[in-house]
């Protein structure tokens, strides 16, 4: 057992990229509905710039809709998200001081700050490693092909791939195409980025280099990192906050030692034990 | 009964010319049904416009093609070619069927490649255009190939609004000579002299684009 500050588990202080040192994203009483389903209960929480947290709970829990509805794929049904102080899910109506659901046009623009690897990788197969990474900042971002291209192979570089760039999607074992995959979301230099079970798909022989990358990611910048993994060993090292998340709401919150160390609740320890046996 | 070879010969022209005008048709309409089906396929994933578009393509889809031949024919000013409304006819109907193709082949998409193209805030046209269609478009060649060939067998029927294309020719100059063996025969092997090759190359697109 660690002692509780290593230096990577030290929590930012203030600064970083959030308007005036406060939160970089906040949930503030945020209500997710599907159908009669409610996943997220008048949810409240906020992430410092810098931070990195970790989302876990049982399946269901709403984890990945936290992430989702910061990408924008989804819509909250009620609520307000925050991201460096400004309205992101809503845009303020004309003069009134209001709120209004965002449009697709005002969403585009808020987007561009937040990146995102998923569960399935979802790289396009229809191009190249290189087009793959190099297709937003090119297109989204309006940075000349020469500069993305040269940016494209620092980051290949970077989780490992450098001999890939040409390779297509389809000639690469899981691992290198989440590899690539967070390349393609670095390659747009988010401010934060969302993490959904990236692992989760893979070959047992294949996680390590993944959360490999993502460590040397975390420790090397200063990116916001929205975390959602059954990885503990991974969620330990790198978090400086760990959520636990049950039927929508947070259960229980705590630097990794206090979660992993010493829960509370008896649903983190019921939910941590699950998880140990099985392995996962 | 015996071939009349001369006679062959000094139709042939006829013939050609008349062959010609069903490529001519084939190849256009089909040009038509190609680009007028992607863009049904799109506009039918808009709300309101997209149900109305669907509901058009099922009544062009439900209709036999030589009544909507002779419909629009009747309805154009005189003056308008033929062959011109006819082309036009043949695309829209067929593009009734290419959209729905389409349509599978953009429904085949995982979602993820959605969501992946807006979690980069991919503006829509690099999504449809780079991401979405190549995709699509790729698993739905071998589909749009039967099309051509479909279309290809239709275009007889634009006998109906006085195109005379290779039948028609077949059936003039069968009538006015007898020798109606010679001019089917003829006729038939005309055409697959088009559709074998057209059928190869559609073979030959799909195995190219199936590897991938």
């Amino acid at each position: 057992m660690p002692p509780s500050d290593t230096p990577t588990n030290a929590r930012p202080q203030g600064g970083g990229a959030g308007a005036g040192g406060g939160p970089l994203i906040v949930f503030d009483q945020v209500v997710k509905r599907f159908g009669d389903l409610t996943v997220l209960d008048h949810l409240d929480f906020s992430v410092d710039p810098g931070e990195r947290v970790t989302l876990i709970g049982p399946s269901g829990s709403g984890k990945t809709t936290i992430l989702r509805l910061l990408m924008t794929l989804e819509k909250v049904t009620e609520g307000v998200i925050r991201v460096g102080g400004e309205p992101f899910s809503h845009m303020p109506r004309g003069g009134s001081g209001g709120l209004v659901p965002a449009g697709e046009s005002y969403l585009r623009e808020r987007r561009k700050r937040i990146g995102m690897v998923f569960q399935q990788f979802n790289l396009f197969p229809n191009m190249t490693v290189r087009q793959n990474v190099i297709e937003a900042p090119v297109h989204v971002l309006g940075i000349p092909k020469e500069e993305a291209n040269a940016k494209a192979e620092q980051l290949l570089d970077l989780v490992g791939l450098a001999d890939k760039v040409d390779a297509h999607p389809t000639q690469l074992s899981g691992g290198q195409q989440q590899r690539v995959a967070i390349a393609r979301a670095l390659a747009m230099s988010p401010e934060i980025l969302l993490l959904d079970e990236v692992t989760s798909a893979l070959d047992p022989e294949l996680v390590a280099g993944v959360l490999d990358v993502l460590r040397e990611v975390a420790e090397s910048t200063d990116i916001t990192m929205l975390c959602v993994t059954h990885e503990m060993g991974f969620a330990r090292d790198v978090s400086h906050r760990v959520l636990m998340f049950d039927q929508g709401q947070i259960a229980e919150e705590g630097t990794p030692d206090q979660i992993f160390g010493d829960p509370q609740e008896e649903r983190t320890r019921s939910f941590l034990r699950s998880v140990l046996d099985n392995g996962v | 009964m015996i071939w009349d070879f001369e006679f062959t010969l000094e139709v042939m022209p006829d013939f050609l010319r008349g062959l010609w005008v069903t490529v001519q048709a084939t190849v256009f309409g089909y040009l038509i049904a190609l680009a007028l089906g992607l863009v049904i396929a799109m506009v039918r994933r808009i709300p309101v416009l997209g149900t109305i578009v669907h509901v058009v393509m099922e009544f062009i889809r439900t209709t036999p093609l030589l009544v909507q031949l002779v419909f629009v024919f009747a309805l154009v000013p005189a003056g308008f070619s033929p062959l011109m409304v006819g082309i036009i006819v043949l695309g829209v109907h067929y593009a009734a069927y290419t959209a729905e193709v389409y349509r599978s082949g953009i429904e085949g998409v995982a979602v993820g490649q959605w969501e992946a193209a807006r979690a980069l805030s991919l503006p829509a046209r690099r999504t449809w255009g780079a991401i979405v269609l190549p995709q699509a478009i790729r698993k739905v060649i071998p589909a749009l190939g039967n099309y051509l060939i479909a279309m290809f067998k239709d275009t007889p029927l634009l006998f109906a609004i006085t195109v005379v294309e290779l039948l028609a020719t077949a059936q003039q100059v069968g009538q006015a000579s007898f020798k109606i063996v010679e001019a089917f025969t003829l006729v038939g092997f005309l055409f697959l002299l088009v559709s074998i090759p057209s059928a190869i190359i559609i073979r030959r697109l799909e195995r190219r684009y199936a590897a991938v």
